[in-house]
């Protein structure tokens, strides 16, 4: 099987909002799909039908082969859950979290144990085992929140936004653990309010925006559809800084912004042969160049051409927007 | 702790009622467990049955029927059924918070029975119901309560109480479902309880009351659930009021264990 999800045109909707409006998402066995996309955008939505929590009002969608609706238990057995919604007993010992979960899924007493005490090693909790998880950090809580979705050995990984409101050091650490798991075989799909997450973890990226898919592909063909590449000039002579941008919006054709603190002025290029010409009209305008480079835009930029706003994913938003429906 | 890979265990296509009942099981355990590590659950368990003994012992004792020793033997079978419904709102609170929190999603994630974590949430608080009627009792023995009947008698008494209790916490359940949070279900509970509970025979004889609220306390299952608690506690008629009862927490179950069924599949 070379696809561990395909969904296409999945729709959903709560009372008179359209959640999701037609979305195909498609990730490879074995690699990581990252789905982005603003406040609102469907991703969760999308993420909780494809973990058959809802079902969906129209499309299909197959993880591991089995149809999400018609084989919900079949892809239950494949799947692992983790993020701001499938969560761990706050009542129960870290290790009895991990033991339930065995014993759910019909492991023996001791088989149970012993496969929570590995995954709990694995993670670096053998120590916080016997504690109550509401005693537990942000990021213990997210290292057993994970070790939970992998007691059954599942196939494919959701991860919804797995380091959202954890210190750089534990968000370093949960992107280790994910690149192992895909080392060892699982599809993960994971969603992100960071793009430079989805840029350093995700093979494929899907960018939602109200409900509908607005870009796919990987980080560099996103990067090359939209915009390409951006020239960044500074001036010496900060005053010159109108000079500059003048010359690069007749040239390019496209509106510059400019950096008030460093004096920068940026614009997205379409074509490298202009860059010559550029050199030569500042030439002629008597500016002196401090900076002039020319780079690959950034997902957050791309991420900005696609949807006009920079805003995070609410993942609450969703879950209210289900209950108010009722 | 090894950290061999273990072998995925192979599991069935479809689930078998074993396998619902085995799922039941699992997570009677884990609401049982959560017993011993919540202190506020425990304390609250124990110490509200002390508290309420103490004070309508003392407060209400000589002023409704002449000395504390003889409203014990009156009011103890009716704080037993307040303690024991007044703890099946932890049922709805519990349940609430786990779909809140998101501790039902994870189980809706996993390949198990659906109606499993309602029925471990509801078996596992019978364990509860039975820590409050043990308390209860207990300390009401230390006040001076005496078991007239005999330990069978006593027996059937508890029992009777953890059956009403199985009735009731569906109500309980129910309003766990409906409502968006913990707050929320207190609110709701004590709402619903509290007419119920007072609005009885469960402290006081009811032939002081108005007429209109005597016509409530005869169809209220407490007044049922209480006469036939003094009856096999501390002797008297026992069959009509226990049948009674019965049959209301019969009644309380067809009709609020399938709503509350409902508004789970809904809710989740």
């Amino acid at each position: 099987m070379t696809n561990a999800i395909e969904a296409s045109g999945l729709v959903k909707r709560f009372g008179k909002t359209t959640a999701l409006d037609g979305v195909d998402l498609v990730a490879r066995t074995g690699t990581v799909l990252g789905v982005l996309g603003p406040n609102g955008a469907g991703k969760t939505t999308a993420v909780r039908i494809l973990a058959t929590l809802l079902q969906p009002d129209g499309g299909q969608a197959r993880v591991c082969g089995y149809d999400v609706v018609r084989q919900a238990h079949q892809v239950r057995e494949s799947i692992g859950l983790t993020g701001q919604y499938a969560s761990v007993d706050d009542g129960l010992s870290g290790i009895n979290n991990l033991i339930m979960i065995g014993r759910l899924l019909g492991e023996s007493r001791a088989s149970a144990r012993a496969r929570a005490g590995e995954l709990l090693e694995r993670f670096g909790l053998t120590d916080a085992a016997q504690r109550a998880v509401k005693t537990y950090s942000g990021g213990m809580r997210r290292r057993l929140d994970l070790a939970a979705s992998l007691v059954g050995h599942p196939r494919v990984l959701y991860l919804d936004e797995p380091t959202t409101g954890l210190d750089p050091r534990s968000r370093t650490d949960v992107w280790g653990m994910i690149r192992g798991l895909v080392a060892d075989g699982v599809t993960v799909l994971l969603t992100t309010q960071y793009l430079d997450e989805a840029d350093q973890l995700a093979n494929d990226i899907t960018v939602i925006d109200h409900g509908r898919v607005i870009a796919a592909g990987t980080p560099d063909q996103l990067k090359n559809a939209t915009g390409g590449q951006v020239l960044e000039v500074s001036p010496a002579d900060p005053a010159h800084r109108d000079r500059v941008f003048a010359v690069l919006a007749a040239r390019t054709g496209a509106t510059p912004a400019t950096e008030t603190e460093t004096g920068m002025v940026r614009v997205p290029v379409a074509d490298p042969v202009v860059l010559p010409v550029i050199i030569r009209d500042l030439d002629a305008a008597g500016v002196v160049l401090a900076e002039f480079s020319l780079r690959k835009a950034s997902l957050d930029e791309v991420f900005f051409a696609l949807t006009g706003t920079r805003a995070p994913d609410d993942p609450t938003q969703t879950r209210e927007l289900e209950r108010s429906a009722r | 702790m090894t950290t061999a890979t273990l072998p995925a265990p192979a599991r069935p296509r479809r689930l078998a009622p074993v396998t619902g009942l085995r799922n039941t099981f699992t997570l009677t355990w884990r609401s049982v467990l959560k017993i011993r590590t919540n202190m506020e659950d425990l304390v609250g368990l124990s110490l509200q049955p002390i508290m309420f003994l103490l004070l309508f012992t003392y407060v209400f004792g000589g002023a409704i029927s002449g000395s504390t020793h003889a409203y014990l033997q009156l009011a103890l079978p009716g704080l037993l059924v307040m303690t024991v419904v007044f703890a099946t709102m932890g049922t709805g609170l519990m349940l609430n918070q786990d779909i809140t929190g998101g501790v039902f999603d994870r189980f809706r994630s996993l390949p198990i029975a659906r109606w499993a974590p309602l029925a471990g949430a509801v078996l596992g608080d019978m364990v509860r119901y039975l820590i409050s009627v043990a308390v209860t009792l207990g300390f009401g023995m230390i006040l001076g309560f005496r078991v007239s009947t005999g330990v069978l008698p006593a027996l059937a008494a508890t029992a009777l109480l953890l059956t009403f209790a199985l009735a009731m916490c569906w109500v309980s359940a129910l309003i766990g479902m409906l409502v968006k949070s913990p707050q929320g279900v207190q609110m709701y509970g004590f709402l619903a309880m509290f007419p119920l509970v007072f609005g009885s025979n469960l402290l006081v004889p009811s032939g002081t009351m108005p007429g209109w609220l005597q016509a409530f306390v005869r169809v209220n299952p407490m007044t049922y659930l209480t006469s036939a608690e003094r009856g096999l506690l501390t002797g008297g008629g026992v069959a009509t009021p226990a049948i009674r009862a019965l049959l209301w927490a019969l009644g309380i179950f067809v009709v609020f264990a399938p709503l509350a069924v409902r508004a789970y599949r809904r809710r989740t």
